[in-house]
């Protein structure tokens, strides 16, 4: 990265092309285009999978060939010795085996969509957080009473929301589902309030299955040993099925028998392993305040309540913009736009018609060892700082003090794709504090109304206004290149814990450079918010 | 991934007058309405009246739109005969049955956006606000935006 300096540039020179946001390309995309779990979608959304497919196509295999060994091996000596039936039930079961199996991976399990950015910072501020200095999150649980019961719900960092009871986030997917009850590897996908029905048939009429045809295996190999008393050498296949069955019965009756029991209870497996209700966190007098004590009705309202809608809406189109389209698109700096990193700059001024500078060119040993570490995650860091000084300042007076341009690349495993996109951070504008006009912390910013950009008044006068509900994400923002947004949790569960130590680790160099640094502009006094600089230092990344 | 600008309108709410707020106006504010988890996890709103809407609308107006969303959703979820009957439908049929058949929950669903049109066109939108579907959140909140008053003019 080279240090540049660009020169204040009026509007009417070379126009920024309008941000190549998704709505502008001829082909409209749809919302599973940008979901940002790790699922993935086929047939234009209509097929969902989760992330790791895990053993599906072992489950299918197995299945299948099982079956059709079955129905070419042995139906047809049974057919002739017992009954014709055998072949019909067993078509039957393997028909209505498949057909679960294919609706439980390919369904959604009750995926709630993440909150919306306004939601976000809504529910922040409700919880009272709305300092900006600290990155506090918010007290991570909400109580309720439900049915005298008291059940903690807890926020979920990635979805930025308080879960619902029962739901809880699969890391796997990276998504939260209602009434979560297990990722299956076998299946190849969550099971959850959406398709725990279809798992339940499936489990079940596997079960049948598999007892049906080791009985009608185990007879056929008995009946011919009785008739012909030959040996048996030349039914190895029958033999292979035998052996099939007779490891997965096992495993899958007791599978049956144990969902069997949690759908009695109206339990899922997540809190029957956890032992929510069950008096093992040490509570008294805890019991499951969703359970109807009846076993009929509980089976009945999980097995055949109303099916719930897709609240994911895989298929709707991606929204436009809620603004009318002004007679050329108003300049913006919207994260997810495709700004090359020449015309950000010039975007930039136009934006907030400050001069635009590169990453501090202060002393050469720090420049160096900040661009070495600030282009681990992004190619080039500017900053627009004012030109007046603060005796000028007015009330509407903005700057925008770093606006970097994000190239996050995404690990291959992700469906979630991050182009280029602009993010302007640490966005300041003048507040009233008491006599005098401070830098007041963080917006995200948008030019005032459609019309021709006008040229910044003199006094450094940007006519920009606040994005309502959107707040700068700074620790987000200083991710290591290759880390993607949407991956980053700041629980500490112990999820992306590779990747934390990553973003602590870049996070603690950094520091220690900056430690060093003297934050000084050449032949500039340094303003009271840059002493607040991304007093990257100490910010704390939770 | 999308814009930062504020979203919050489903096409499908677009009326004339819609238009015209959406033009003349710009936001002020959002209020959520959340969740109320205090009969479980069917899908019920608080009808406690948010303090930003103080100067917009009648408590009683506001408490009797969620009310009413309430006793859809609540209807929507209903285990009855007639869900009973469905789900065994489905059971027999392998589940096929989804492919070709409306649920039930998805009429109710239809009937809610019916009404909170109705509800946006003659309360809300005059008063400068508009309620946002929860099927578009999720199911999670109900959205209320705040548009600036028309008596103050357009722009700030």
């Amino acid at each position: 990265m080279k240090a540049c300096e660009y020169r204040q540039i009026g509007p009417q020179g070379t126009a920024p092309s309008p941000p190549v946001s998704a709505q502008n390309r001829v082909k409209r995309l749809r919302k599973w285009n940008v979901f940002p779990g790790k699922n993935r979608f086929y047939c234009d959304g209509r097929i969902m999978v989760a992330g790791q497919i895990g053993v599906l196509p072992l489950t299918l295999g197995l299945i299948i060939v099982t079956s059709c060994l079955f129905f070419i091996f042995d139906c047809p000596f049974l057919v002739e010795h017992v009954t014709r039936c055998i072949p019909a039930v067993g078509g039957v079961l393997f028909t209505f085996v498949l057909v679960s199996l294919l609706h439980t991976s390919f369904s959604d399990p009750g995926i709630l969509p993440r909150a919306s950015a306004a939601e976000a910072a809504y529910t922040e501020k409700q919880i009272g957080n709305s300092g900006s200095s600290s990155y506090r999150p918010p007290p991570r649980t909400r109580e309720v009473l439900i049915n005298r019961q008291l059940v903690k719900l807890k926020y979920c960092f990635t979805c930025k929301m308080f879960r619902p009871p029962r739901t809880s986030h699969c890391s796997l997917c990276d998504n939260c589902v209602e009434h979560f009850d297990h990722h299956c590897p076998w299946v190849g996908n969550c099971v959850g309030r959406r398709n725990y029905r279809f798992f339940y048939a499936f489990i079940v009429s596997l079960a049948f299955l598999t007892v049906f045809v080791f009985g009608c295996v185990a007879t056929h190999l008995a009946l011919r040993k009785f008739r012909s008393n030959r040996s048996l050498n030349k039914h190895s296949f029958t033999a292979l099925e035998l052996v099939v069955c007779f490891f997965s019965v096992w495993s899958i009756l007791g599978l049956s028998g144990f969902h069997t029991y949690l759908v009695a209870s109206n339990l899922t497996t997540n809190e029957d392993i956890k032992g929510s209700w069950s008096g093992n966190s040490g509570v008294q007098n805890t019991e499951n305040p969703y359970s109807y004590n009846n076993i009929l009705m509980n089976c009945c309202a999980v097995l055949c309540s109303p099916m719930p809608p897709s609240l994911i809406d895989r298929r709707g189109f991606l929204p436009t913009d809620e603004f009318p389209a002004a007679a050329h698109p108003e300049p913006e700096l919207p994260v997810g736009s495709s700004l090359s990193r020449e015309r950000l700059p010039e975007a930039l001024e136009q934006c907030c018609g400050h001069q635009v500078v590169s990453r501090p060119p202060s002393s050469p040993q720090s420049t160096t060892s900040l661009t070495s570490l600030t282009s681990l995650r992004s190619e080039c860091i500017y900053q627009a700082l004012p030109t007046t000084p603060p005796t000028q300042w007015t009330m509407n007076t903005v700057f925008v003090l770093e606006a970097s341009l994000q190239e996050a690349l995404v690990l291959p495993a992700d469906a979630f794709r991050e182009e280029s996109s602009v993010v302007v951070q640490n966005v300041t504008r003048t507040q009233q504090v008491g006599s005098q006009l401070r830098a007041a912390p963080g917006h995200w910013l948008r030019p005032r109304g459609p019309g021709p950009h006008r040229q910044p008044a003199p006094g450094g006068r940007a006519e920009l206004l606040p994005v309502e509900g959107r707040r700068a994400e700074l620790p987000a923002d200083f991710l290591p290149n290759g880390a993607s947004r949407g991956r980053l949790t700041s629980s500490h569960t112990g999820k992306n814990v590779e990747l934390k130590f990553k973003v602590n680790l870049f996070w603690i160099l950094l520091d220690l450079v900056l430690l060093l640094d003297n934050w000084r502009w050449p032949g500039r006094e340094p303003t009271p918010v840059a002493r607040q600089l991304p007093g990257r230092p100490l910010r704390h990344y939770t | 991934m999308g814009q930062v600008m504020l979203k919050g309108f489903p096409l499908s709410l677009q009326t004339h007058s819609l238009q015209d707020l959406r033009q003349q106006a710009s936001v002020v504010a959002k209020v959520f309405v959340q969740r109320d988890y205090t009969a479980g996890t069917i899908c019920q709103f608080q009808t406690k009246f948010p303090s930003e809407l103080e100067t917009r609308i009648d408590k009683q107006q506001f408490e009797e739109t969620i009310r009413t969303l309430n006793n859809l959703y609540a209807e929507a979820e209903k285990l009855g005969s007639r869900s009973y009957i469905e789900g065994c439908l489905a059971c027999v049929t392998a589940y096929t049955i989804f492919l070709c058949m409306e649920t039930h929950y998805e009429k109710v669903l239809k009937k809610i956006a019916k009404y909170i049109q109705e509800q946006n066109d003659k309360m809300y939108v005059p008063r400068g606000l508009l309620l946002t579907d929860p099927i578009e959140r999720g199911l999670r909140v109900v959205e209320i935006t705040i548009f600036e008053d028309q008596s103050n003019g357009p722009g700030r």
